[in-house]
């Protein structure tokens, strides 16, 4: 059984919150306790139908309005998969919180309301799933129902959909006409939907390919922590511990650690306390190099023949996530994986309009939820990789240096 | 694609290398952290994990109990044992001593639970020893206030959490800056379900204390809820007091964790129980949680776990 994780993005009342609670509700991952909880709280609300919209909500401000606020992470399982789902919100105002809910997933579900086809909540989600390089899109055309179930309506919307999808260069696009109220194509294929000659969604989740997800060609160590017992037992021992993010590596290869660019061979690899000979993403590890060279957290250890960019100037898209905006000349923590350094704004090259993709230059500064390409001066040199070549090394977040608070996403170039 | 298959971690594998991942980004970004531990399956397969994140080095944490002194005594033997076995510093702060310094009135009613007090203690002992970042055993899947919180969750100085202010939390960067005085409450199991800590429990053939398998126990039914019967609860002259076979799905105080009937006496069968119940996991067995819709929440925000 593998492990995938997919993100849900609507418009305020597209039926995200529903659909979610439509497949915990179809799949048996809701439990009487929960549910006879929530079919008081819909008691409350003067509603008729169980809402499964309040399976999702977990705030109180969320449930007194309506709305998901930050990402809820729900669970469920079916004999090949284990699912993790990321429930983000919508709105403009929440942007942030649906990059944070999107940066870790293998899928996106991009609902689309059947009566209103593509509208500018469409776009901007599909800009984040393109910017995040979120490698499966579902898009699902919602509230069927509505639409008597027209097969000429979801065509219509898959052929306004195809032109922005083009525009933003997403692929792996698959098209599903559903009904979440009402259950159709969601578990079970609708007889209403006879038209439909495709999978229902969960048959979509439990079967799309996500191995590639993981990149195994590139391979890239960041160190962590260093495993020094300084027992009498242990005299010499000194590991270096992390997680492997992507590639494979073998006793004996040769490896360069950066930035600094000592170059050693690999000693031996430890897997939960054993020697193995080889070690692949995403297993956490300790490594052990042949010399004794200065290895700290914060280096990034790769193989001699694979160099990532060194540079101490970075150009990087950002989805910026504070009301502060930024400006040229702010200065930020830069944390990319378990390094830290400290960088500064030197340019702002355009901001990004999320809604018409046009580029808009001169901006002297960008805000809350804007997404822009800017360059950064960093204090020491980064070792990194283009976010589309390898983005297990190429996303890194900005934070503010007076307040701590994680200040913006960044996509490096 | 040949790679792609020889190369492959199952969901359980994928679920232990991030926990360690999570482990050592606290071990890298904090001078004081600390392991907060129960006795209950969650913490100990935290520290199984920690095991895993540090060895042959040792934990760059203690473990810190809050006692309530309301415990199951197989699980203090069992926690003592576990020390002892691993030779990693536990510290324990008793509830008892806040509420005697304090002037903290004991809880009352029929299953006066010590739980609410125990941030208290939670706090002054944080405070005692300045940790700026509690390693939990809290996973998302149990209560839906857990669902929404970060993996490095911010507290302030007053242990609060803010649900409307969260830092975003993305791909696998762990932003653990803080102010001094503030502290960070870390979740390595937070993508793990129950199922998911039976499953592993299993591969790794983690050892728990007994009250987790089937056993005799005196108890009384409470509102359809078996609570064992302890010096801890009031026992009113029309409880009926019955010897079942019952264990335990969690692990907390006597006086408000009740046990499931169950002839699950060992893990194969507790994973078969579990797969067929029908009732989460804190709905069946926390008699805490019911008080109100945002029990969690409201507990969370004034600095519980």
């Amino acid at each position: 059984m593998d492990i995938l994780r997919f993100i849900t993005a609507g418009s305020v009342d597209d039926g995200k919150s529903t659909l979610i609670g439509r497949l915990l509700y179809d799949s048996k991952s809701i439990m009487i306790d929960q549910l006879t909880a929530i079919q008081q709280q819909t008691k409350h609300k003067a509603l008729g139908e169980i809402d499964l919209a309040l399976l999702t909500d977990g705030l109180r401000a969320e449930r007194e309005q309506g709305i998901t606020i930050d990402v809820a992470y729900k669970y469920f399982s079916t004999p090949k998969r284990k699912f993790i789902i990321a429930d983000a919100p919508g709105h403009v105002q929440y942007t942030r919180n649906m990059v944070t809910g999107a940066s870790n997933a293998n899928l996106i579900i991009i609902l689309i309301d059947a009566r209103n086809g593509v509208v500018e909540q469409t776009k901007r989600h599909s800009i984040i799933a393109a910017l995040l390089k979120i490698p499966h899109v579902i898009i699902a055309i919602n509230k069927m129902d509505m639409v008597d179930y027209s097969e000429d309506t979801f065509n219509n919307i898959v052929i306004d959909y195809a032109a922005v999808a083009e525009s933003l260069g997403l692929n792996n696009i698959t098209y599903l006409p559903i009904s979440a109220l009402n259950g159709d194509n969601i578990v079970e294929k609708s007889e209403l939907l006879s038209w439909y000659d495709g999978p229902s969604l969960l048959s979509l989740l439990e079967n799309i390919s996500i191995h590639q997800d993981v990149n195994l060609n590139i391979t890239r160590f960041p160190v962590q922590y260093v495993i020094r017992p300084q027992s009498p037992e242990w005299h010499d021992y000194r590991g270096y511990a992390g997680k492997l993010i992507s590639g494979i590596l073998k006793q004996g290869d040769a490896v360069t650690v950066l930035p600094e660019g000592l170059t050693t061979t690999i000693d031996y690899i430890e897997h939960n306390g054993k020697k193995v000979n080889e070690a692949f993403a995403p297993q956490s590890i300790v490594l052990h190099l042949k010399d004794d060279i200065d290895v700290s957290r914060g280096n990034l250890i790769v193989p001699s023949h694979q160099l990532p960019t060194v540079s101490k100037e970075i150009t990087t898209l950002i989805c910026w996530m504070d009301a502060k905006p930024l400006q040229k000349g702010n200065r930020y923590w830069l944390q990319i994986n378990s390094t830290m350094v400290k960088c500064m704004v030197s340019e702002i090259q355009y901001a990004l309009d999320v809604n018409t993709l046009e580029q808009k230059n001169n901006v002297s500064y960008i805000g809350l939820n804007e997404i822009a390409k800017i360059v950064l001066k960093t204090a020491s040199p980064l070792a990194f990789d283009s976010y589309n070549t390898l983005s297990a090394n190429g996303g890194a977040i900005l934070i503010d240096e007076a307040t701590n608070v994680t200040v913006g996403a960044c996509m490096l170039q | 694609m040949e790679k792609y298959h020889l190369y492959h971690l199952d969901h359980l594998d994928q679920l232990e290398s991030e926990a360690i991942h999570i482990f050592r980004e606290v071990a890298g970004q904090f001078e004081k952290p600390v392991l907060l531990f129960s006795g209950g399956k969650d913490s100990i397969t935290l520290v199984h994990l920690a095991l895993r994140a540090f060895r042959p080095g040792n934990f760059p944490f203690p473990l810190l109990h809050i006692d309530t002194g309301h415990n199951f005594p197989e699980v203090l033997q069992f926690r003592d044992a576990l020390v002892h076995e691993i030779g990693e510093q536990l510290i324990v702060r008793k509830v008892e001593d806040t509420m005697r310094s304090k002037n903290l009135p004991e809880p009352k009613g029929k299953f006066a639970s010590r739980n609410a007090l125990q941030t208290f203690t939670l706090l002054d002992a944080i405070e005692e020893f300045k940790f700026d970042a509690c390693i939990g055993g809290a996973r998302r899947d149990e209560e839906k206030a857990r669902a929404k919180e970060r993996i490095f969750s911010v507290r302030d100085e007053f242990g609060q959490w803010d649900p409307k202010l969260q830092r975003p939390e993305l791909w696998n960067i762990y932003n653990g800056k803080i102010h001094k005085g503030e502290n960070v409450r870390v979740f390595p199991i937070s993508n793990w379900t129950e199922l998911d800590i039976w499953n592993y429990i299993k591969r790794h053939q983690i050892a728990l204390p007994s009250i987790y398998f089937a056993h005799q126990r005196e108890v009384i039914e409470y509102e359809g809820q078996l609570v064992a019967v302890s010096p801890f609860i009031q026992i009113a002259e029309d409880d009926c007091i019955t010897t079942k076979q019952v264990r335990y799905r969690t692990v907390g105080d006597m006086s408000c964790t009740a046990a499931i009937e169950s002839t699950a006496t060992n893990i194969d069968d507790i994973i078969a129980e579990i797969i067929a119940t029908k009732t989460s996991e804190r709905g069946e067995t926390r008699i805490d949680d019911k008080v109100s819709e945002a029990a969690m929440e409201d507990r969370k925000k004034n600095g519980y776990f």
